[in-house]
């Protein structure tokens, strides 16, 4: 093995593989620590890609990528304990029309990792780098074990639990409140059943979200992606809230698959993994510094997660940070200066290119997330208010108005809809 | 479905070394017990009075990480190559 890398990149997921990949096609030497069995291997989430990154690193993305389905269809489900309103959002699926694809990681990640291998780069699975190598206040390299790999740069790709980032000083500990708890089910159903049960055709896919009775009103919410012969269904949750409220997610993910409306979209399905996985949803809050002197953070472990109730997103961040980050160093390698007034690059680059111009444009929105009345009472409200109009039980019908009106007492006056509605304009 | 019966579905490769360490000096006193319900997999489980965890169906999630403010587990990852091998993801 050679002396010294050019560059070493920890964690073999989206943003690890995208700046290894951009660095070796570049013609870099690179390492790429994995502590995976193979890539992908700790790596879960709920289903679905948003924005055209991938297709801008891959020009053959489309035809040699493992993805699942193309989504087409995207609902947004309010939940009582039994009904249901929901929102359904279908499209021809195109090429080039950026609704999003769905994929799973242990395929999807694995397919990254061998893309990155044929440009040139050493990935090194089952490795685990577990310190930095450091020389004053420059990193020069990580540790695994007793072996230390020296390198002009390091890029932190390790993901939510950060733990390099913390020791290299970029980050303060993690908080449960900056943090969402998710698990998730992969239930098999055979594809002729999938598509007539979700209407599907071809590669067509469907992405859902669920708010309400499925967290028992805490923030958070559920989701269910359609794979190709199967389906992914979880539950996300605020962590402090499952702390404050001593709830078990794994009961709520039973109470959920029980629920009326999800119960016959996973009827005869047959459950082949359970995972699960912590989000980091506080923006720019929890947002450690990106850059030093030799390093650099990229994806989750640089908080690269948006989620304002109605987009979620983080892979596609997580992608272009890694991009952005490996033009960084090769703008570095070029000058033979990889100082922190050097790799502050990185920065104008996810500002220039809009990364962190998104997270700007929806800073307010973890906070409003954070209010109870988006979980605990509209979606019950809703559903209560669409029982109530959708109902004949033979006597006097009302006005829709005085319905509303009627529906609203005890639950939300109009003082809390203006402030709710003025926040949501700001935040989201 | 149990939680046990979902692991035993998964696909772990099991180390000799134990990965996480809690101390149960520090769990004693402990009203709360936050560990016992955050764990997903409910590796934390309450046994005559002693916080026991089982590291064998640990999904490597974190969560107890930040938990437990009594600093009483000792988190890190598996070494390299074990521990969950997650084949969907």
């Amino acid at each position: 093995m050679m002396d010294k890398f050019d560059a070493i990149v920890v964690g073999a997921g989206p943003a690890g593989c995208a700046a290894a990949y951009t660095l070796a096609k570049a013609g870099l030497q690179v390492l790429v620590c994995e502590r995976g069995k193979y890539a992908g291997a700790k790596n879960m989430w709920g289903g679905a890609f948003f924005g055209p990154q991938m297709f801008e690193l891959f020009p053959d993305f489309a035809k040699e990528a493992p993805v699942e389905r193309f989504v087409n269809r995207h609902t947004i489900t309010l939940l009582d304990q039994e009904d249901a309103l929901t929102f359904d959002f279908r499209t021809p699926h195109s090429p080039g029309s950026h609704h999003g694809f769905i994929t799973l990681r242990a395929k999807f990640d694995r397919w990254m990792a061998e893309k990155v291998e044929q440009a040139g780069a050493i990935v090194a699975t089952s490795l685990q780098a577990d310190d930095l190598v450091r020389e004053g206040n420059f990193i020069k390299g990580v540790k695994a074990g007793t072996e230390e790999f020296p390198a002009d740069v390091v890029i932190l790709a390790e993901g939510v639990n950060s733990l390099l980032t913390e020791k290299g000083g970029l980050r303060k500990p993690d908080s449960a409140h900056d943090m969402k708890q998710g698990v998730k089910e992969v239930i098999r159903l055979p594809k002729e059943i999938l598509e007539e049960r979700f209407q599907l055709q071809g590669d067509e896919g469907v992405a859902m979200e669920f708010l309400g009775s499925c967290t028992q009103g805490l923030p958070g919410g559920g989701f269910l992606y359609t794979n190709r012969d199967s389906i992914s269904l979880g539950l996300v949750v605020q962590l402090s809230a499952v702390l404050e409220k001593r709830v078990k997610i794994s009961e709520l993910l039973e109470d959920f698959k029980k629920h009326p409306i999800i119960q016959p979209l996973i009827r005869k399905g047959e459950m082949v993994e359970y995972s699960a996985h912590l989000i980091p949803v506080s923006g720019l809050k929890m947002m450690p510094r990106l850059f030093s002197d030799g390093i650099l953070v990229v994806g989750d472990a640089a908080a690269l997660v948006l989620g304002t109730g109605l987009i979620l997103e983080g892979a596609n961040f997580s992608v272009a940070s890694g991009i952005a980050a490996a033009k960084t160093v090769i703008h570095a390698k070029e000058k033979g200066d990889f100082s922190q007034a050097a790799l502050q690059h990185y920065q104008k680059l996810l500002q220039g290119e809009g990364t962190l111009r998104d997270f700007e444009t929806f800073r307010r929105a973890p906070e409003f997330l954070e209010s109870e009345r988006i979980y605990a009472v509209y979606p019950q409200w809703a559903c209560g208010l669409a029982r109530k109009i959708f109902t004949n039980d033979g006597k006097p019908r009302r006005n829709t108005f005085q319905v509303l009106r009627e529906s609203m007492k005890g639950k939300v006056t109009l003082g809390n809809l203006i402030s709710d509605a003025l926040k949501a304009r700001k935040a989201i | 479905m149990k939680v046990e019966d979902k692991l035993a579905l998964n696909k772990f490769e099991i180390d000799k070394e134990v990965h996480i360490l809690v101390d149960e000096k520090l769990c004693q006193d402990c009203d709360l017990k936050p560990c016992l319900y955050v764990c997903p997999a409910e590796c934390y489980q309450l046994r005559e009075n002693h916080v026991t965890f089982s590291y064998e169906g640990c999904l490597e999630c974190g969560s107890c990480r930040l938990a437990c403010d009594r600093l009483a587990i000792r988190w890190v990852y598996p070494r390299g190559g074990f521990g969950i091998c997650y084949q969907y993801g």
